[in-house]
């Protein structure tokens, strides 16, 4: 190393960017188009290619996927790469060994069709025609999706620096260790990065990034910070020389296949085939178990294969393609690292305690420059293009932050990479973690399970199984309908009309808000004013500063400088630091997160005044206890915080009780009920079906960064007088027309064309136009079910959508696209007024 | 038709630095994969072809831990007939018997191979194994059988009754003839080894491995620690760039006596 070099290296910069790999190299690209100067990248490797991740790719992107914020992702790289000049189309074919395969192919078709990706289904012999060495008798058919390509990301990366260095903005350093992170005290009792320290010196930063891959819980311990992700292998051989491949010339002259009942791929790589797989089992290593570069035969993210764990996909392989994998020999193999999550999806935005210190982690070749563009755009602009929701590394709880989260949910997911997994499907690992007080009282009524936040919230009870058959409700005849769902919710539903119901709402985020600048604050984050009377309550959106939805949540104004909020238990952690991370400096605010502190229990039904006035001597009448409102109350000794509101659309309270008490109050409730015949009602009604019939649009589903207030149909008459995150872009969206309204659609007919019994979609699924075309509004969104569930009550299957306002009218026949296939909808409502009891007389009477 | 066998080892496949345990007596391989002596995979693909082209048989013999299999099977999936695996207890991970031991070993389970099958015409060693690099066990062995030896081979060619072998010299190469049974230790050059296929590796997963057990006599080698050698310091000076950089290319050239 020269002495030269060393004097050029910087002290500070106004922005440090830790690796250059693909992600690092599109990040400083990024900051720098953006305005950013300053920008100094480091890696501990050389360029072109450090050695991680990157280096190893298979490069191929498969555009379509079931999750919208994923496929834009996809799409906008795949957009960049080609604009780079680096995307080489060659298409890909996923194939099917078995029926349920094709049955899942079909529901890619409504993938590809929600996100404006070509794509079909292709015959076996269709197959045999464009991959001409493949055995199609062991095929059921295929998904073609001919714009698959293949991307050069080492180039792009290059591609990135050079324009960033072009502008003036960066200066990047290779073969520089970091050792450590420095960080102080920084606001509210959060810390903040200052500095990096490498093995050339210390440098001073504004801000840094950590764009490491499978290096990042390193670098977060070092800022005493955590990055849930955890190395992972994923094998690979490269399989040659092939003479029907090398005859092509190019370095893809067939289409990529994706053996997916087998999850493995062949991918051609000019003369040879590389053959992945992701079938063995989870492999997963330490962060700062990698070795060095110095310690490493090729690379330190290319292991020593273990050939034992790829043997069985040889086998398959072979079975694929018999004629060209028989004869060519194993060149190349590795055990390459990859970075997992505990849930899949990337780790981009904010450090939730570390301010300053951002991360773009865990991040694939497929979505790299599209992850680049949103964390440069997040730290510009407060809020990236494509809304972040499922990437947003606020989004974990505590008891998920640590290793053994993170493995137990990685060794399931990584199982299901190429699996067929049922949009309601339930974790089986990390169950039993968080559970409510009286968890035991809900599992001896069977309680059927499902996640919220974490904890275990019964989504059904099988002791209601009896009710099935005294409300007459239908089953679902496709099993993939019927998966994760049971009739006894649609009963529940209907017994809790027909009476009272009691609902398990322990997983509710509840923080508190005191302090002499409460009222001034949360009126700064909130579109609807939190000034009320004290004992009332106020429903709004929060946004961001484009003014999309950043939340949706209930405050109760319980003392002059005090408030009490309640979120839903998926968004809570982003939520919390939302809040946080905008509280004033001045320490005149001050927030505590209570989730933990009360448990939540929902009392709702025609009944439910009854079998209140039986708990507690205070008035609960319509004029003692008005819509809205909330009061402090005691059940016999226990005091509880009663809240009048319902999501399911009938009269009743939501209690809030300290969880040492919660059990208590759970019977106290199940047995004053009891004369009226309560029954507990499972999150199956309080998330969907009651919801659905009210038209109560949730966070992440109807509501999300894309959509404004107005296309929610949330906006009020007047706009608070106050300034609030997002109120210019607010008031934008109010003077202009929507360009998309939220509407209720009914299904007109379930019968299945092609398998001759009825059909229930599970929501995701596109809107079109009754000839199959699908629908797009003026700014490029198109319609897709956001929600998709049973109105019991109102007798017909009832969908969400957003509408463009030409179709956006009562009355209009359209289709829904299910599994390929296409059923009758109609417009049911238009806007927020429920399909349901329209006039809200059940719960505000 | 020729009977060959090969005698290969078990060894680690260092990256750029080879790392020691704390204690110094032995390779840190917790990074590590493993291989067969390059060497020794050029003495594998020679039988292969030899085989190829005369008939016979090719076996491959190894005396390590039961990892070992590891590379036995390799041989196999690229076209070796037999694997035997010389085992004892105190093989075990990364422990290493010393040269004497091990040729004994090899000498003794050898005899009983060809006292029950018929004698090896050509017995193929790596020139040195890639980790100890001890370049003694092949001569030990031929000379216990009492069979000529040449090292350093990267060629050969295989007659009825005898096998000429080349080995490069600073000069050309130098010709060796060797009656029948004949040892040979070869070196990287002699060929470029074929990967395994895939049928072959599946093949192989199956293929039978013979073992025996053998005591180990004494040697008089004993390993007490190991140390790296200074790392070298690469020096980069930057001498322009573009066109600029040529007079100063030039003169570089110049002062390393090149022009």
């Amino acid at each position: 190393m020269s002495t030269a070099a060393n004097n050029d290296f910087p002290t500070s910069a106004k922005v440090v960017v830790i690796g250059a790999g693909v992600v690092g190299n599109g990040v400083v690209g990024h900051l720098a188009e953006l305005g950013w100067r300053d920008i100094v990248q480091i890696d501990k490797g050389p360029l072109p290619n450090p050695g991680g991740s990157t280096g190893h790719a298979s490069n191929f992107i498969f555009p379509v996927d079931h999750n919208r914020e994923m496929a834009a992702l996809n799409l906008d790289s795949q957009r960049q790469y080609t604009e780079m000049g680096v995307n080489t189309e060659c298409g890909g074919i996923e194939i099917a060994r078995t029926e349920e395969r094709m049955e899942e192919l079909r529901r890619r078709m409504v993938s590809a069709k929600n996100w404006g990706i070509p794509a079909r289904l292709v015959t076996p012999a269709e197959i045999k025609e464009m991959v001409p060495f493949i055995n199609e008798e062991i095929l059921h058919g295929g998904f073609y999706s001919p714009t698959v390509s293949v991307v050069d990301s080492l180039r792009a990366g290059t591609i990135f620096r050079e324009r960033a260095q072009a502008l003036g903005a960066l200066q990047t350093f290779a073969n520089v260790e970091v050792e450590d992170l420095i960080v102080e005290d920084g606001r509210n009792g959060a810390k903040r990065i200052v500095a990096v320290v490498t093995d050339r010196g210390r440098i001073d930063a504004e801000y840094v990034v950590i764009c490491v891959g499978v290096w990042a819980p390193k670098l977060a311990a070092m800022a005493g910070t955590y990055i849930p992700l955890t190395p992972a292998v994923h094998q690979m051989i490269d399989v040659g020389p092939i003479p029907v491949l090398e005859e092509t010339g190019k370095e893809l002259g067939f289409p990529i296949i994706r053996d997916m009942d087998t999850f493995c791929y062949e991918r051609q790589s000019a003369g040879s085939m590389e053959v992945g797989s992701y079938a063995h089992r989870p492999i997963f290593m330490k962060a700062e178990e990698i070795p060095s570069i110095k310690d490493s035969r090729l690379s330190p993210t290319e292991l020593p294969i273990t050939m034992d764990d790829f043997d069985p996909q040889l086998e398959q392989a072979l079975e694929l393609m018999p004629d060209i994998l028989g004869t060519a020999e194993i060149k190349y193999a590795i055990n390459g690292l990859l970075s997992l999550t505990p849930d899949a999806f990337p780790l981009i935005g904010p450090m939730p305690d570390v301010e300053n210190l951002w991360s773009c982690c865990a991040v694939w070749i497929k979505e790299a420059p599209g992850a680049a563009r949103m964390l440069a755009e997040w730290m510009t602009h407060g809020q990236p293009e494509i809304d972040p929701h499922h990437s947003d590394i606020t989004r974990f709880y505590e008891y998920a932050r640590n290793d053994s989260h993170v493995r137990a949910r990685c060794a399931e997911h990584f199982q299901k990479t190429y699996g067929i997994v049922h949009p309601r499907e339930q974790w089986a690992s990390e169950r039993g973690v968080r559970t409510a007080p009286y968890h035991d009282r809900t599992e001896a009524l069977g309680a059927v399970y499902f996640l919220a936040g974490g904890m275990e919230r019964p989504h059904w009870y099988e002791s209601n199984a009896g009710l099935v058959e005294k409300f007459g409700v239908e089953g679902r005849e496709h099993e993939w309908d019927a998966r994760w769902w049971s009739p006894i919710i649609n009963a529940e539903h209907l017994a809790m009309k027909d009476s009272v119901g009691m609902v398990d709402l322990a997983p509710f985020v509840v923080f508190e808000f005191d302090g002499p600048g409460t009222k001034d604050f949360l009126q700064s984050m909130t579109v609807n004013s939190v000034d009320v009377a004290v004992g009332k309550s106020i429903y709004t959106p929060l946004l961001d500063v484009n003014g999309g939805f950043r939340s949706d949540l209930t405050m109760l104004r319980i003392a002059e400088n005090t408030y009490r909020v309640m979120t839903g238990a998926f968004d809570g952690p982003r939520d919390k630091y939302w809040f946080t991370s905008h509280l004033p400096a001045d320490g005149s605010v001050h927030f505590q997160d209570l989730t933990s502190s009360y448990a939540v229990i929902g009392l709702w039904g025609p009944n439910a005044r009854n079998v209140m006035q039986k708990l507690t001597e205070s008035d609960v009448s319509h004029q003692g206890f008005p819509y809205g409102t909330t009061q402090e109350v005691l059940f016999g000794s226990i005091p509880v915080r009663l809240f009048r509101i319902s999501y399911v659309g009938e009269l009743g309270w939501e209690i809030y009780v300290q969880t040492e008490h919660a059990r208590a109050v759970w019977d106290k409730v199940a047995a004053a009920g009891q004369e009226y015949g309560i029954v507990p009602v499972g999150a199956g009604v309080y998330g969907t079906t009651g919801r659905l019939e009210k038209g109560y649009r949730l966070m992440g589903s109807e509501l999300d960064g894309e959509y404004t207030v107005v296309e929610a149909g949330l906006a009020r008459p007047k706009v608070k007088s106050a300034d609030f995150i997002g109120k210019a872009a607010y008031l934008e969206h109010r003077e202009e027309d929507p360009a998309a309204i939220l509407c209720t659609l009914t299904v007109e007919d379930h019968m299945s064309a092609r398998d001759g019994i009825k059909r229930y979609m599970v929501g995701d699924e596109t809107i079109t136009t009754p000839d199959g075309e699908r629908i797009v509004d003026r700014k490029g969104r198109v319609s897709v079910v956001t929600t998709a569930g049973s109105g019991p009550s109102y007798g017909k299957f009832l969908l969400l959508s957003y509408l463009p306002p030409a179709l956006a009218v009562e009355g209009t026949d359209l289709c829904v696209y299910y599994m390929d296939e296409l059923y009758p909808v109609k417009v049911a409502v238009v806007g927020s007024t429920p399909i349901f009891d329209p006039t809200d007389a059940r719960m505000k009477s | 038709m020729p009977r060959i066998l090969v005698c290969v080892k078990r060894v680690p496949a260092p990256g750029a630095r080879i790392t020691l345990t704390a204690d110094h007596t032995a390779i840190d391989v917790k990074n590590l994969g493993f291989t067969t002596s390059p060497h020794e995979e050029c003495a594998v693909e020679e039988a292969i072809r030899l085989v190829e082209l005369h008939g016979g048989s090719a076996t491959v013999l190894t005396l390590g831990p039961a990892e070992a299999e590891e590379q036995l099977r390799y041989a196999v999936s690229v076209g070796v007939t037999t694997a035997v695996h010389v085992t004892h207890p105190s093989l075990v991970g990364e422990s290493d018997w010393d040269p004497q031991a091990t040729a004994a070993a090899l000498a003794e389970v050898i005899a009983g191979i060809e006292a029950a099958d018929g004698p090896f015409d050509l017995i193929l060693f790596g020139n040195e194994s890639a980790d100890a690099g001890g370049f003694q066990v092949g001569v030990r062995v031929a000379r216990k059988l009492g069979r000529p030896i040449v090292n350093g081979i990267k060629s050969i060619t295989l007659g009825e009754t005898a096998v000429t072998a080349q080995r490069e010299s600073t000069s050309g190469f130098e010709v060796y003839n060797l009656p029948l049974p004949a040892v040979l230790g070869v070196k990287e050059g002699l060929n470029l080894p074929r990967y395994p296929t895939l049928p072959g590796r599946l093949k192989s997963k199956k293929a039978p491995v013979a073992t025996s057990t053998v005591e180990p006599v004494a040697g008089g080698l004993v390993t007490e620690n190991f140390d790296n050698a200074a790392e070298l310091v690469v020096q980069t000076t930057m001498l322009g760039t573009g066109e600029a950089a040529a007079p100063a290319i030039v003169d570089l050239i110049e002062r390393l006596g090149l022009l």
